[in-house]
């Protein structure tokens, strides 16, 4: 029996972690301060070549004819790389948790769908020597008409920007046009409101600027093997991307990082790995694909444009009984991440507050512009300044308090959300008490003695009728089929339980895990034998006045109702790319 | 182009190397004598990253050209540390967490020592004004201020 000395590193064994609230150094700091931790672009490699990229001038064109012939014999360049020079010249980031159609190349080959898009690669000796080459390159463009904006990108007849989506917009599950979202009847309670406020958002891209530009080095390793320097935010994203896009095993691939010089979400898009390694590869030294700073600004990918519509109906007591919300996400001319975002905005949405009828409808499209993909909270912090400018105009409507309207309006433990999932942990009505305490605005008791944690539920917890009408239908035009509008009844949902569900479009078609519902489009009558639970015969809902939620005790008298949350949703996820989860 | 012989002291040592003409002092400094203290953030003098100290003066290393430091004396943040002892702006970075991804932080000591080397005791105004060639993305230059504070108000760095 092998036994191990436990005093030996004994120190590093302390299982006791318990150092909330007292200071402790920062273990990077050390290296920080001395100017030792080891950015990817501190590294000495002997050899070392310098990679630059021909960009696209313009921001839609075809490609006639591509000549590097003077560009390869210029002073110092070892090798010029074209698009037929990448193995899988095609992919997406978000492939590799099999998410979306591959739809970027690495280098462009037919045609280029924004400015900056890079279409040459060029390795020489010096990095001087290879901007003098990339000079030389001749490409012969035809221009074509280009799209920059969202709305103008899915009107009809508008210049296709990216052939994998030719309706340029980017399809769920190969089958929705966009995201969606559909709580109760928004139509009927916008015509029994007292008030209707209706606005437009817009939001440019945001560059992130890190003062570490994006970038790599790749070498030659013993056994046959690349190591990579790397900025990544991601460092085994960005592995698994080059890997793909190489045709590597990735045990070929040594990625080193983690020191990044700021990323703020603009490092996890692999825009340089491929290329330094394939670099690597085709010369045998190391090399290093670094962008300038105009690069970085300007074609580093940014946090996406996003235009957002809100309609809300609300009565004259303050009460939002409506809201309604379609959101437009610019990917510019590639998916990257953006339908993850537009995901995250749906799931996000009417935001933090209890409002019976919602209808949301977010929509990615592809536009001639730099493609987009993470910072900070993307898919969220848009459209949650434009709800709270919007509630700040709704409070105004209805003549109200803006701090009093939010908490009139804010959910509580117990509260049904729009994705049928219940409300826990809620705390904006406390959170808007104490930015008021803060500020010494003046709140009214009533709105004091207000609590998260009571006069949730109830009425509060219920599903409502929920209408489909043809904007509502999910599916592309020509696919959708059945009666134009919809009921269900109250607390249906609309997937279907399949006893061995299968992850859309996964290689192997292997069953996953249950409770993964599959995505199908929608079905008028549900399948027979379902396991989950069986759906109620429709009855028609009686004519009634506009839907309304139930309004918060006040102050709140009896406990909250122990409502058991409807069973039948406690397996559906609204998280996660695959717009579902398990828990 | 023919290369030019350059002859200089680095962080107290002696440097010699071939540079083209046009080649800048952080090339030099990053590529040919494998000193990656200063960083390269912009390459055309608004970063700060790449700031040293030549013959004691605040300097952009990306701005100025390696033939021009025959002679003179080059420090970087490698140079600040005494052996294994910090030097007490550094020790005072690490204090006040005046840094988060480190990128700009070698730009932004050096900056700090020009400036308490040159004014032992500066107001908060003259702090800012001292580190207002430096550009942090990270911390919002509220702990960076303190930590400068901090580092003069304990009256270890001594005017040069």
């Amino acid at each position: 029996m092998l036994e191990f000395r436990k005093d030996l590193f004994a120190a590093e064994r302390d299982d006791n972690l318990n150092v909330v609230g007292k200071g402790a150094q920062r273990q990077d700091m050390p290296g920080h301060v001395t100017g030792r931790s080891p950015f990817f672009d501190d590294h000495a490699f002997e050899g070392l070549l310098h990679l630059k990229v021909v960009r696209s001038p313009h921001h839609h064109a075809r490609i006639r004819h591509i000549d590097t012939s003077a560009a390869e014999r210029a002073p110092g360049v070892k090798r010029v790389l074209r698009g037929a020079d990448v193995p899988v010249n095609k992919n997406t980031l978000l492939s590799l948790i099999n998410f979306g159609k591959d739809d970027e190349p690495t280098l462009a080959v037919s045609k280029v769908s924004y400015k900056g898009e890079p279409v040459v690669a060029i390795i020489a000796e010096t990095e001087h020597q290879a901007l003098a080459a990339r000079a030389l390159v001749r490409v012969d463009y035809e221009v074509i008409p280009h799209v920059f904006d969202v709305e103008e990108a899915l009107k009809p007849g508008a210049p296709v920007v990216n052939e994998t989506y030719p309706n340029n917009y980017f399809d769920y599950h190969d089958r929705y046009d966009h995201s969606k979202l559909r709580f109760g009847d928004v139509e009927r309670a916008f015509a029994g409101a007292d008030f209707i406020v209706d606005d437009r958002y817009q939001m440019s891209p945001i560059e992130h600027a890190p003062t570490e530009t994006n970038g790599s080095i790749a070498a030659p390793e013993q056994n046959d093997r690349f190591v990579v320097h790397s900025c990544a935010q991601g460092l085994f994203f960005s592995l698994g991307t080059a890997a793909k896009i190489l045709n590597l095993e990735s045990n070929r691939l040594h990625f080193v990082g983690g020191t990044v010089g700021g990323g703020f979400g603009g490092k996890v898009d692999s825009l340089t790995e491929p290329l330094s390694i394939l670099g690597a590869m085709m010369t045998g030294q190391p090399v290093r694909y670094v962008l300038d700073r105009e690069e970085e600004m300007l074609y580093g990918s940014p946090r996406g444009a996003e235009r957002i519509y809100i309609k809300d109906g609300i009565m004259r007591d303050g009460r939002i009984v409506a809201r309604r919300i379609r959101s437009y996400f610019d990917a510019g001319a590639y998916t990257r991440l953006s339908s993850y975002a537009a995901i995250k905005c749906t799931a996000h949405l009417p935001g933090p507050y209890t409002i019976p009828n919602v209808s949301a409808d977010i929509y990615v499209a592809y536009t001639n512009r730099c493609p987009s993909t993470a910072m900070r909270g993307f898919g969220i912090t848009a459209v949650d300044f434009a709800l709270e400018v919007h509630m700040d105009k709704g409070a105004e409507a209805c003549g109200m308090d803006p701090m009093e309207f939010r908490i009139l309006n804010a959910y509580r433990d117990g509260d049904m959300k729009a994705h049928r999932r219940v409300a826990k942990n809620t705390a904006l009505i406390e959170c808007v008490q104490v930015v008021a305490d803060k500020t010494g605005w003046p709140l009214s008791d009533q709105a004091r003695r207000q609590s998260s944690l009571t006069g949730g539920g109830g009425a509060r917890a219920d599903i409502p009728a929920t209408v489909l009408d043809d904007n509502g239908r999910i599916g592309r035009p020509e696919t959708r089929t059945g009666p134009v509008t919809e009921t269900l009844p109250a607390g249906t949902m609309r997937i279907p339980m399949t006893k061995q569900p299968i992850m859309e479009g996964s290689a192997e078609a292997r069953p996953t895990p249950p409770a993964v519902p599959q995505y199908e489009p929608y079905r008028p009558t549900p399948p027979a034998n379902q396991p989950a639970y069986q759906p109620q015969p429709y009855q028609p809902t009686p004519t009634a006045p506009p839907p309304t939620q139930a309004a918060p005790p006040s102050p709140p008298s009896a406990p909250p109702p122990a409502s058991a949350p409807p069973t039948q949703h406690g397996a559906v996820r609204f998280s996660s790319v695959f717009g579902t989860r398990r828990r | 182009m023919a290369k030019v012989p350059v002859q200089f002291r680095l962080n107290g040592s002696d440097r010699a190397a071939f540079v083209a003409p046009a080649d800048n002092l952080l090339t030099l400094l990053r590529r040919g004598l494998n000193e990656f203290g200063p960083k390269y953030g912009c390459g055309q003098g608004t970063c700060g990253t790449c700031t040293v100290l030549i013959d004691g003066e605040l300097q952009l290393s990306c701005l100025t050209l390696a033939a021009t430091c025959e002679g003179r004396h080059v420090e970087t943040v490698s140079g600040m540390a005494n052996g294994p002892t910090l030097h007490p702006i550094q020790q005072a970075f690490m204090e006040h967490f005046a840094a988060q991804c480190g990128f700009c932080t070698p730009g932004m000591l050096t900056a700090a020592r020009a400036l308490l080397e040159a004014n032992p005791t500066p107001s908060r105004e003259e702090v800012i004004d001292g580190i207002s060639g430096n550009i942090c993305r990270c911390t919002g230059y509220e702990a960076i201020i303190e930590a400068i504070l901090a580092a003069a108000r304990s009256g270890q760095v001594r005017r040069a």
